[in-house]
C-alpha cells in the first residue's frame, strides 16, 4: 500500500516536473525542474530495489549534469522568448503532425503483445542473494563488456572531437610550467630590502 | 566468463583490438611527439594499422562463431566487408596527406580520428545486437563529424559538420526508438532472439520497430527520403573527407542494414520489401534527376552517390542469396570508381588552390590526358556504361531483382541509369570537347597513381570479377 502510494507519488511528479521543464518561461527553472525530475527517478529506482542506480543518478545527473546545465544556461546570453517566437507560426502543422503521430502511436500500445521472454527478464530484473552492486559489475564486466569497452571508445572519439575542434595554441598566453616552479630557488624569488618607515620600495 | 571463453571471444575481435589499440598508441605517439615531425609519420602507421587490420580480418581470424554472448558474429560477410572497408580507408588516408599537408590542417588527430572511425565501421558489420549495432554506428558517427569540421577556420566546413551532427543525432534518435519498440516487443536485443520472436509471430509493434529502424539506418547511408544532408556535407566538408564518406561507411552501413533485415527480420520479408523498395526508388530517383543541374563536383557526387545507394538498396529488396552477393560485387566496384574519381578531384588544383566546379575540367583530356583518360574510364564506370566494370556492378543488382519477381523494381533501375548517365557523360564531354585555360599544378605522387590505378581498373578488373563474383557467391551462401 505503502509502496503504491509512493510510486504514484514519484511518477506523478516526475511526469509534471518533466512537463514545467519544457514549458517554464524561465530556462534556470526549467533546470531546476529538470533536477526534480531526476530526483522522482531515483526514488523510483529505490522502489525497485535498485538503490545503487538510484545514488548514481543523484550523484551524476543532479550533482554534475544539471549543476553544469545551470552553468552554462545562467552564463549564456540567450534571449529564449526569442527562440519561441516562431512557436505560434508553426503550431498547426506542428500539431497535426503530433496528433497522427500520437494516434499511430495509440494503435500500436492497443495491439501491444509483450512476447514472453519480455516478461521474465523483467521478473529477472533484481537477482537474488547479490548487492545491487555485484549485480551491475556481472553485467557491465562481464556480459556486456564489449558494449562497454565500445562505450568507453564512444567517449573518446567525442574527447578528441572536442578538443580538436576548439582548442587553440593562442601565442602569449602564459602558461604553468611545473619544471620552472620547482626549479625555482630563494635567491631569484626573495630579495631584501631595508625600508624606512613611511617610504615603502618606491620602484 | 572464464579466461578460456574470453580469449576465445577476443580471437573473433583481432581487427577491431588491432584498430582500437593502434589508434590508442597513435594518440599516444601524437601527444609526446612534436606535433610538426609527427604528423606525417602518423598518417603513415595509420595507413599501416588499417591495411593490418585488413589482412588480419581476411587471414588472421582462423573461426567463425559469434562472441559475447552472440552480439557479436564473425562470418564469411564481416570478413569481406571488414577487408573492403579497412583497405578503402587506407588509399582514403593516402589520398588525404598530400591534401593536409598543402591545407595546413596536419594535426596528428585526422588520422586517429580515421582509425577510430574505421573501428566502428567493423563493429558495425559484425554487429549481432542492437546495443552492439548502435554502439558501431555512434562510434564511427562521432568521428566522421568531427572530420567534416575538421578545417575548423572554414566557414564551410564548420557548417557542413554542424548540419551532419545535428540531422545525424536526429537519425539516432529515430533509431534508437525502432530499437526500444523492437526490444519491447521482442523482449531481448539479441538478433537471434528477435528473429525467434519474429517468427513465432509477426506483430504490429515489431513492424513498426523496424520501421523506426530502417529509417534510422537510410539517414546513415544517404537513400532519399532521408538524403538532405549528403550535397552539403559532401561539399563542405575537406574533399579527402568527403572521399572517405563516400566510400567506407557506405559499404559498412548497408552491409548492416542488410544483416539487421534478413537475420532477424528474415522471416517477414513481406513487410519491409515495400519500404526498401520505395526508398530504393526514391533514391535512384533524387541522385538520377538531382545531379543533373549540379556545377560543383563534389555535389554531384553527393548526389551520384544518393542514386547509387538506391541500387544498393534494390540488391537488399531483392532479400536473396544473389542479392546479397550482388550488394558485394556492387558496392565493392562502386568503392573503387569512387576512390578513384576523388583522386581525380584532387588533383584539381590551381596555383591559387584547389577548384572544384565541372567547368573546371574543361579541356582536361588536351591539357592532361592521363588524367582525362582516367577520370572518363571512371565517370563510365560509375555510371555503368558498359563495358566497364561497374556496368557489371549494376547488373548483378538488376539481375538479382528480376529473380526475385520485382520486374518494376528492376525497369525502374534500368530507367533511372540512363537518366544518370546523363550527367557522367556531361562530365566526360566537358573533359574532352569544351577548352579553357585552367592549368592544373602537378599533382601528389599518391593522388597520381590512385587516379590512374582506379581508372585502369575500371577496365583490368573484368576477369578479376570472375573471380569476385565467386567469393561473393560463397559469401552469400552462408548468411541466410
Amino acid at each position: 500500500m505503502l509502496a503504491n502510494l509512493a510510486f504514484w507519488a514519484f511518477s506523478g511528479v516526475a511526469i509534471l516536473s518533466a512537463l514545467m521543464v519544457v514549458i517554464a518561461r524561465n530556462p534556470v527553472r526549467s533546470v531546476l525542474f529538470l533536477i526534480l525530475a531526476f530526483f522522482s527517478a531515483a526514488g523510483l529506482f529505490v522502489l525497485l530495489g535498485a538503490e545503487f542506480l538510484a545514488m548514481l543518478l543523484i550523484v551524476v545527473y543532479v550533482g554534475a549534469v544539471a549543476v553544469l546545465f545551470l552553468f552554462v544556461v545562467m552564463m549564456l546570453d540567450v534571449d529564449f522568448t526569442e527562440l519561441k517566437q516562431g512557436f505560434l507560426s508553426y503550431l498547426p502543422l506542428g500539431g497535426l503532425v503530433a496528433l497522427i503521430l500520437a494516434v499511430e502511436l495509440g494503435m500500436i500500445g492497443m495491439t501491444w503483445q509483450a512476447s514472453d521472454q519480455a516478461m521474465a527478464l523483467r521478473d529477472a530484473a533484481i537477482p537474488e542473494g547479490m548487492t545491487n552492486v555485484e549485480a551491475l559489475g556481472l553485467v557491465i564486466y562481464d556480459q556486456y563488456v564489449y558494449f562497454f569497452q565500445a562505450a568507453g571508445l564512444v567517449l573518446l572519439v567525442a574527447m578528441i572531437g572536442a578538443i580538436v575542434l576548439t582548442l587553440r595554441h593562442k601565442p602569449g598566453v602564459r602558461r604553468q610550467s611545473v619544471s620552472a616552479q620547482v626549479g625555482r630557488d630563494r635567491k631569484d624569488a626573495i630579495s631584501m630590502h631595508d625600508i624606512k618607515p613611511g617610504q615603502g620600495i618606491g620602484e | 566468463m572464464t579466461a578460456d571463453m574470453l580469449s576465445q571471444d577476443l580471437s573473433l575481435l583481432i581487427p577491431e583490438l588491432v584498430l582500437a589499440g593502434g589508434a590508442l598508441a597513435l594518440l599516444m605517439l601524437g601527444v609526446f611527439l612534436r606535433e610538426d615531425k609527427a604528423s606525417g609519420l602518423i598518417q603513415w602507421l595509420t595507413i599501416g594499422l588499417l591495411v593490418a587490420a585488413g589482412l588480419a580480418a581476411l587471414f588472421l581470424v582462423s573461426g567463425e562463431g559469434t562472441a559475447f554472448n552472440d552480439s557479436f558474429v564473425f562470418d564469411s560477410l564481416a570478413r569481406f566487408s571488414k577487408t573492403a572497408i579497412a583497405l578503402v580507408a587506407a588509399i582514403a588516408m593516402l589520398l588525404a596527406m598530400p591534401y593536409l599537408k598543402t591545407e595546413n590542417l596536419g594535426k596528428i588527430e585526422y588520422p586517429v580520428l580515421v582509425a577510430l572511425a574505421v573501428t566502428g565501421m567493423v563493429m558495425m558489420v559484425s554487429a549481432n545486437d542492437l546495443i552492439a549495432m548502435y554502439m558501431g554506428i555512434e562510434l564511427q558517427s562521432l568521428a566522421l563529424y568531427v572530420l567534416a569540421a575538421f578545417n575548423r577556420d572554414s566557414l564551410r566546413a564548420s557548417e557542413a559538420g554542424l548540419k551532419y551532427f545535428v540531422l545525424g543525432a536526429l537519425s539516432s534518435g529515430l533509431l534508437l526508438y525502432g530499437a526500444s519498440l523492437v526490444y519491447g516487443f521482442a523482449g531481448s536485443t539479441g538478433f537471434y532472439d528477435i528473429a525467434l520472436a519474429v517468427e513465432s509471430g509477426s506483430n504490429v509493434g515489431l513492424t513498426v520497430g523496424l520501421v523506426f529502424v530502417i529509417c534510422g539506418l537510410a539517414f546513415k547511408v544517404s537513400a532519399a527520403p532521408f538524403h538532405m544532408w549528403t550535397p552539403d556535407v559532401y561539399e563542405g566538408a575537406p574533399t579527402p573527407v568527403t572521399a572517405f564518406f563516400a566510400t567506407a561507411p557506405k559499404f559498412a552501413a548497408i552491409v548492416l542494414l542488410a544483416r539487421v533485415l534478413m537475420e532477424p527480420f528474415g522471416a517477414v520479408v513481406d513487410q519491409w520489401r515495400d519500404v526498401i523498395w520505395m526508398i530504393a526508388v526514391l533514391s535512384m530517383g533524387v541522385g538520377a534527376f538531382g545531379a543533373l543541374t549540379q556545377q560543383n563536383i563534389k555535389r554531384l557526387m553527393a548526389y551520384s552517390s544518393i542514386g547509387n545507394m538506391g541500387y544498393a538498396l534494390v540488391a537488399v529488396a531483392a532479400a536473396s542469396q544473389t542479392g546479397l552477393w550482388a550488394l558485394l560485387v556492387f558496392m565493392s566496384l562502386y568503392m573503387v570508381g569512387v576512390i578513384g574519381s576523388f583522386a581525380g578531384i584532387l588533383s584539381m588544383r590551381t596555383r591559387e588552390g584547389m577548384v572544384e566546379q565541372v567547368s573546371d575540367l574543361a579541356g582536361l583530356a588536351q591539357r592532361n590526358p592521363g588524367l582525362g583518360w582516367s577520370m572518363t574510364a571512371l565517370m563510365f564506370s560509375i555510371g555503368g556504361l558498359p563495358f566497364m566494370v561497374g556496368f557489371f556492378g549494376k547488373f548483378f543488382v538488376v539481375y538479382a531483382a528480376v529473380q526475385a519477381d520485382m520486374m518494376i523494381l528492376a525497369v525502374l533501375a534500368v530507367l533511372f541509369s540512363v537518366v544518370g548517365a546523363a550527367y557522367y557523360l556531361r562530365i566526360v564531354k566537358v573533359i574532352w570537347f569544351d577548352s579553357s585555360d585552367i592549368e592544373f599544378v602537378p599533382s601528389a605522387v599518391s593522388t597520381y597513381w590512385v587516379a590512374r590505378i582506379a581508372g585502369l581498373a575500371t577496365i583490368l578488373l573484368l576477369p578479376v570479377l570472375g573471380w569476385l563474383v565467386f567469393r561473393a557467391y560463397s559469401v552469400g551462401l552462408s548468411l541466410l
